[in-house]
């Protein structure tokens, strides 16, 4: 679809004292795409969405946000560039509403007043845009919803700020079949929408479902980004797993392995020294 | 997208407007789901009340229903800096001393060096500043955890009160305006101007909101249940000064005591202050959002450190007014002000009342109303003649009672969802 990026990362470092967690990644989202962030346990999707919101600073590499680069030292830098993130953990505050929740920390005032009417009403409209029609009430306390609504609501709020770019960290993970279809329905619909969607996910089904592009991470490096419709069940599991598919991943099985070796020394080198 | 549509299409125009009816039932599945509310301290109250009446009959007079206020203000006072605390999970051992410290430096300032009592109430207030920007700074910057700063606080300020005191002296105040805080009453007339002007402002307030709410066409409250609000708060405020204004005085030709005493009006204010604090600013949500999960708060680009700082600010500079209170009730200040159970009931004001240990949950009022319900206590085993160790045991209890209140709602509503 769409040729330019609206992000791109280039050369993204990250370690955590002695061990390196990112090595030269590079992601590209585009509008009104479902890029699909793949990779196993402790491959580095998380710390990669956490350096991306402005959480965890960069070691090394660029970005490059709508045609421009960009540096992104905190939450609110990423916030203000209309990056969001639905976090895996949802970070929803249990004794809020759901209003003050997809307000939150960005309330709308009059003076030093809450404006209480015009906050309920943009979460209104923001949840009817989404087509959302299963919360009883707008003033219920999140710990009384469902973990589909919670899910539901955690990801008005990302959309609620005309953000451009929404990250969906495991958005799926804890929940039923039927709330599963109703969120990557949801998940679908926001890059209808013309927004760039980066979901990060385990499950292969709500991958394949959604996705227009997949990316790769494999012990902290990019292993491939394709298109979802040139690639198979089977390689994305083996691009996850090996780090490796037929032409795709990694160069040679022993390049592979002696470079990820040879990065295991070079870190602890650097960490005893 | 006009307001019409939204009407149309938006998901709270699904739900039918609520009726009283509707209120009442949610009300009641609310409170079966564990989330009980102020229900213990009001239910408490009422029981109190009439247990007390019926053994002692001097426990209904207007003579110690005004009493009752000026016992229970400086605890109910700290307890309502304690609730800023308990917001965030948090605990604030020292704030019994605290108050001791501020009350021990008005006194200095005032009878010792004898500056004018604004002077004195602005360096009371100010130490308390300074206690809580320490407390707060340990916790949040440091890292301590609260239990044991506040705990070092409570040692160390007993012994600064002592050393304020010169080893165990007692400084009396003297002057007639800190005395009158809670020795005075306002004359009648003007507890009644107050009433009317306090109903008045709530009920500008409610139907602004009402009308506002409406002309949005947001799901409102029906405005019967609006009217009775302002009616009950008429109600309550008008019974109270009207028993506050009868003739309290044993003997009218010597003197007349009658009218509101001062510090209720204080404690009105602050109440009402504090409770537009929570309620109505980005401040007090933020609170709200740090209490119920801080790293949700977090990355929501909330200041977590300094909102866990000011909340300590905010505890110990009511512990402050507290000790002012006291001190002016006592005309004096010892080194015991402040000291033995009155950081207790300040804690277990607070939690009976309604506001969890566990953070993210309470109000300013609760402290008000678990006030009340600790200076009943208070008053009437006084009153019903027990010596103070059977008051301290019973409150020990009634305070271990609202905890276990508020460990099992938390279970019940975690069993419901409801939390």
């Amino acid at each position: 679809m769409s040729a330019t990026p609206l992000l791109e990362l280039r050369g993204i470092d990250k370690s955590f004292g002695p061990v390196q967690v990112l090595r030269d990644v590079a992601l590209s989202a585009y509008p009104g795409e479902v890029t699909a962030l793949v990779g196993d346990n402790g491959a580095g999707k998380s710390t990669l969405v956490k350096c991306i919101s402005g959480i965890y600073p960069t070691d090394a590499g660029e970005f490059v946000f709508d045609g421009r680069p960009v540096s992104i030292n905190s939450p609110r830098d990423a916030a203000e560039l209309g990056i969001e993130v639905v976090y895996q953990d949802l970070a929803l505050c249990d004794n809020l509403d759901i209003v003050q929740n997809m307000f939150l920390g960005r309330e709308k005032r009059n003076g030093i007043m809450l404006d209480e009417p015009t906050m309920e009403q943009m979460a209104a409209e923001t949840l009817a845009g989404l087509s959302v029609r299963t919360v009883k009430s707008l003033r219920q306390h999140v710990s009384s919803l469902s973990g589909g609504q919670r899910q539901t609501v955690a990801i008005a709020k990302a959309v609620l700020w005309n953000s451009k770019l929404v990250i969906l960290d495991e958005p799926t993970a804890a929940l039923g079949v039927a709330q599963t279809a109703q969120v990557l329905e949801l998940v679908r619909r926001l890059a209808d929408n013309g927004l760039a969607v980066v979901l990060i996910s385990h499950n292969m089904n709500d991958v394949f479902a959604v996705s227009d592009r997949i990316a790769a991470l494999y012990l902290g490096q990019m292993v491939a980004q394709v298109r979802t419709t040139d690639i198979t069940h089977a390689q994305v599991v083996e691009l996850i797993t090996a780090g490796r598919s037929g032409g795709l991943g990694l160069a040679a099985e022993t390049g592979a392995n002696g470079n990820g070796a040879a990065s295991a020394d070079r870190t602890t080198t650097e960490g005893a020294s | 997208m006009s307001t019409t549509a939204v009407k149309q299409e938006g998901p709270a125009a699904v739900v039918s407007a609520p009726t009283i009816g509707s209120h009442a039932r949610d009300y009641w599945r609310r409170v079966r789901g564990g989330d009980i509310g102020a229900l213990p301290a009001v239910g408490g109250l009422l029981v109190l009340c009439t247990i007390f009446s019926i053994m002692r009959p001097s426990f209904l007079t207007a003579g110690n229903f005004a009493n009752l206020f000026t016992q229970g203000a400086a605890v109910t006072l700290i307890a309502m800096g304690l609730v800023f605390v308990l917001l965030l999970g948090e605990i604030d051992l020292s704030a019994g001393f605290a108050s001791g410290v501020c009350a021990a430096v008005l006194a200095n300032v005032v009878t010792v060096f004898g500056h004018p009592w604004y002077v004195a109430v602005l360096a009371a207030v100010l130490t308390g500043m300074v206690i809580g920007t320490a407390l707060g700074f340990l916790v949040a910057k440091v890292g301590i955890p609260s239990f044991v700063v506040t705990l070092a606080g409570f040692l160390a300020f007993q012994g600064v009160v002592l050393l304020l005191m010169e080893e165990g002296r007692n400084i009396s105040v003297r002057d007639p305006v800190l005395v009158a805080i809670a020795n005075r009453n306002l004359p009648p007339a003007l507890g009644w101007a107050l009433v009317a002007l306090a109903v008045a402002g709530f009920a500008v307030v409610q139907l602004l909101r009402y009308r506002k709410r409406a002309a949005r066409g947001l799901v409102n409250d029906p405005l019967a249940m609006v009217l009775t609000r302002i009616g009950v708060l008429a109600l309550v405020l008008g019974v109270a000064v009207y028993v506050l204004n009868l003739e309290r005085s044993r003997n009218v030709l010597i003197s007349s005591l009658k009218g509101v005493p001062i510090v209720v009006p204080v404690i009105a204010v602050l109440l009402v202050l504090w409770t537009f604090v929570l309620q109505r600013t980005s401040y007090g949500r933020h609170i709200y959002a740090v209490g119920g999960n801080k790293e949700a708060a977090l990355r929501a680009g909330i200041n977590v450190d300094r909102i866990r700082i000011s909340v300590f600010v905010i505890c110990s500079t009511m512990a402050a007014t507290g000790g002012i209170v006291a001190a002016s009730r006592a005309n004096s200040v010892d080194p015991n002000t402040g000291g033995s159970n009155v950081l207790l009931y300040a804690v277990g004001a607070a939690v009976i009342g309604g506001t969890s240990l566990f953070g993210g949950k309470g109000r300013v009022l609760d402290a008000v109303l678990g006030g009340a319900v600790v200076a009943v206590i208070d008053n009437g085993m006084g009153l019903m003649g027990y010596s103070s160790g059977v008051k301290y045991v019973v409150t020990g209890v009634v305070l271990l009672l609202a905890a276990s209140v508020d460990a099992l709602s938390r279970r019940r509503a975690a069993a419901t969802g409801n939390r």
